[in-house]
């Protein structure tokens, strides 16, 4: 069983995952922030692949894709940096990033060497599904997870096709938008969760997007499995002095 | 049909729809229905009044004498340099904003790089009262400053997009942003045939009329609708699918792609993309595009604002990979003397895009009754200052 379908079996209610990019704010920051994120409680790390152009990102994930890139992150160098991870990082892995960096390092070794190195998951919001789908036999041999998305304006049809597809866990986009802080929820998006919630899903899922402190992470949890956190956590790494205090003060304000 | 995109938006091996989710509801209430509402009746006929009525089409097949009698050729330019706003771009918003009109969106959202799409789509925004949000590069604000200006005065909203470069690439994400953000309202109206599936063959079909009236004019003129060759510039590539797409089928016609070599191809500073491009993905499509190694997107570079964008369009892509376009490339230089040649032969200053065009006929081989179609997409109004800088004339 992947640690992914692990963790899911075991923790139903209230799951963390955290959300940061590879190579941010320097490029060797992604393997001590896992093991921060890991001592101070989250459930689930999501490692951002830095791309040019990243479209379905807010201010503050573009800027730290910036960052990354100009401090020379890459594909090779992030693969290498889970295997240093995992190392002491117990914890599921999930890797996110737009398609065309991973592309150019070849799908299928892309998926292979993640694997190897102790990948669990992958989201990849712009791969199209039926493009994913020749892959799908490939993936699951590998014991790797992979994500997709939904959002509000996703059909209930298009649901069932996304959750036939994923595994592990589907995303849950909170609001038609990009990434980034909103203001808490609206009654129109408690009932886009409630209708998640009761659409029979065989996966379990996460509420992404606009998370950003306890009040939306908790509201999160009621309909969900958990809530995964991108930009707040961006913002706190852009300014924090000290990773090994503030992570767990930050995963410790979002639970409680 | 081995030229026109199969039933889930590719040519070849290139196009689709690479998209997140939440975009995925918008390009796909587009897709199911572009062609039926494009071919209604009522459509076509609103479409055709506004071309001939509004932009002031069919626009001129003209024979050009002297520049013919210096290249030892026939050549003709299809003078859509004379559209209304000054350049190809408006057979494209008009049939967009028709399209927006009948799938009740009320807002308009576009990019542009130099301008001429963002005037095209502020334009038929004014013309149909609808409400106009143009995204725009800082820099290229900074650089075309004459073209915000009409799009302010046409009442659209000029965005300037501060991210990555601050060029068109970044317009296009900013666009792309407020798309997924503004899902029911609003219309995207991109300009080349780049994007997700149906946008390239959609841009296509709308500017297609350039070589439709090619057909007919050349006709009239040599008694025969098909010329030897059909030169066009290459962008992103709408100019160039609409001067193509009539010919596409008919293999004896040579259809030559003109890129901007910028500085050379191997200067690091050109807009090359046939040349200097991978497979790739950007911006919902699978198509050549400029990027490093790791897959990272490069920054193009030309003289011209409108030729350096760092992919072609995916139609374009597979017309290089089965070589049924011939791509060649123009230098800043080489491109800014065969401006000023049209313009001391013909009495036609050309758009600097339009220039690549009549520059890449010395790299032509020809006979003498050979007839020569160059699509000159655009006029060289907005380029004076670049024409000023350049100095050499």
């Amino acid at each position: 069983m992947s640690r992914l379908k692990k963790l899911f079996q075991d923790k139903k209610q209230n799951v963390l995952s955290v959300f940061y990019t590879a190579g941010f704010p320097n490029l060797n920051d992604t393997v001590a922030i896992a093991r921060h994120l890991q001592a101070a409680g989250a459930d689930i790390i999501e490692i951002g692949i830095p791309f040019s152009d990243p479209v379905a990102d807010g201010p503050t994930i573009q800027a730290s894709n910036k960052v990354a890139l100009d401090n020379g992150m890459n594909v090779k160098l992030l693969l290498e940096q889970v295997k240093e991870i995992r190392k002491e990082v117990t914890m599921p892995i999930v890797l996110m990033g737009y398609l065309n960096p991973v592309l150019q390092y070849g799908f299928e070794k892309f998926c292979k060497d993640a694997a190897a190195n102790g990948v669990d998951g992958l989201i990849l919001p712009d791969m199209p599904l039926d493009e994913f789908a020749d892959y799908r036999d490939l993936t699951n041999a590998l014991n790797l997870d992979v994500i997709f998305l939904i959002s509000p304006t996703t059909s209930p049809e298009r649901i069932e096709l996304i959750d036939g597809l994923s595994s592990g866990f589907v995303y849950a986009v909170s609001s038609s938008s990009t990434t980034g802080a909103k203001k808490g929820f609206t009654a129109e998006q408690e009932e886009y969760f409630r209708k998640l919630k009761n659409a029979g899903l065989k996966n379990p899922f996460l509420i992404g997007f606009g998370i950003f402190d306890h009040e939306t992470f908790t509201k999160s949890s009621e309909f969900s499995s958990g809530a995964i956190v991108g930009s707040a956590f961006i913002n706190l790494l852009k300014e924090s002095n000290n990773f090994e205090s503030d992570i767990p003060q930050f995963v410790r304000n979002l639970k409680s | 049909m081995k030229y026109t995109v199969n039933e889930k938006g590719f040519y070849g091996k290139f196009g689709g729809a690479y998209i997140p989710e939440m975009l995925y509801p918008n390009v796909e209430e587009l897709r199911t229905n572009y062609l039926s509402i494009i071919y209604e009746p009522e459509f076509q006929m609103e479409f055709a009044k506004l071309l001939k009525d509004y932009v002031g089409r069919p626009t001129p097949l003209y024979f050009a004498q002297r520049l013919s009698e210096t290249y030892k050729t026939k050549i003709y330019l299809k003078r859509e340099d004379l559209c209304h706003t000054g350049a190809h771009k408006i057979n494209n918003t008009i049939g967009q904003i028709l399209l927006a009109k009948r799938m009740c969106k009320n807002k308009i959202i576009a990019e542009t790089g130099a301008g001429q799409h963002g005037v095209a789509t502020a334009t038929v925004c004014a013309l149909m009262g609808m409400e106009c949000t143009v995204y725009m590069g800082q820099l290229d604000m900074e650089r075309q400053r004459p073209n915000v200006e009409r799009m302010r005065i046409l009442g659209a909203k000029v965005v300037p997009a501060r991210s990555g470069n601050m060029t068109l690439k970044d317009a296009t994400n900013e666009a792309m942003r407020h798309w997924i953000n503004n899902p029911s309202d609003t219309h995207y109206i991109i300009g080349s045939v780049v994007g997700p599936h149906p946008y390239p063959d959609m841009v296509t079909r709308f500017q297609s009329v350039i070589s439709e009236e090619m057909k007919t004019q050349l006709q009239d003129a040599e008694g025969n609708p098909y010329p030897d060759h059909v030169i066009a510039c290459v962008g992103g590539g709408s100019n160039a699918a609409g001067a193509f797409y009539h010919f596409l089928n008919d293999e004896h016609v040579n259809l030559v792609g003109a890129e901007a070599a910028g500085k050379g191809v191997d200067s690091g500073e050109s807009a090359a993309t046939t040349a200097l491009g991978k497979t790739g993905v950007l911006h919902g499509s699978k198509t050549l595009l400029m990027q490093t190694e790791d897959g990272q997107v490069v920054e193009p570079y030309s003289i011209s604002a409108g030729l350096d964008y760092p992919g072609i369009g995916p139609l374009h892509a597979h017309l290089f990979d089965t070589q049924r376009v011939q791509f060649l490339s123009a230098t800043d230089d080489e491109a800014m003397e065969a401006g000023i040649e049209l313009s001391r032969t013909e009495g036609i200053i050309p758009a600097i895009e339009s220039a690549h065009a009549i520059a890449v006929l010395k790299q032509l081989k020809t006979d003498p009754d050979d007839v020569v179609v160059i699509n000159l997409s655009g006029r060289g109004d907005k380029d004076l200052e670049t024409y000023i800088r350049w100095g050499k004339y």
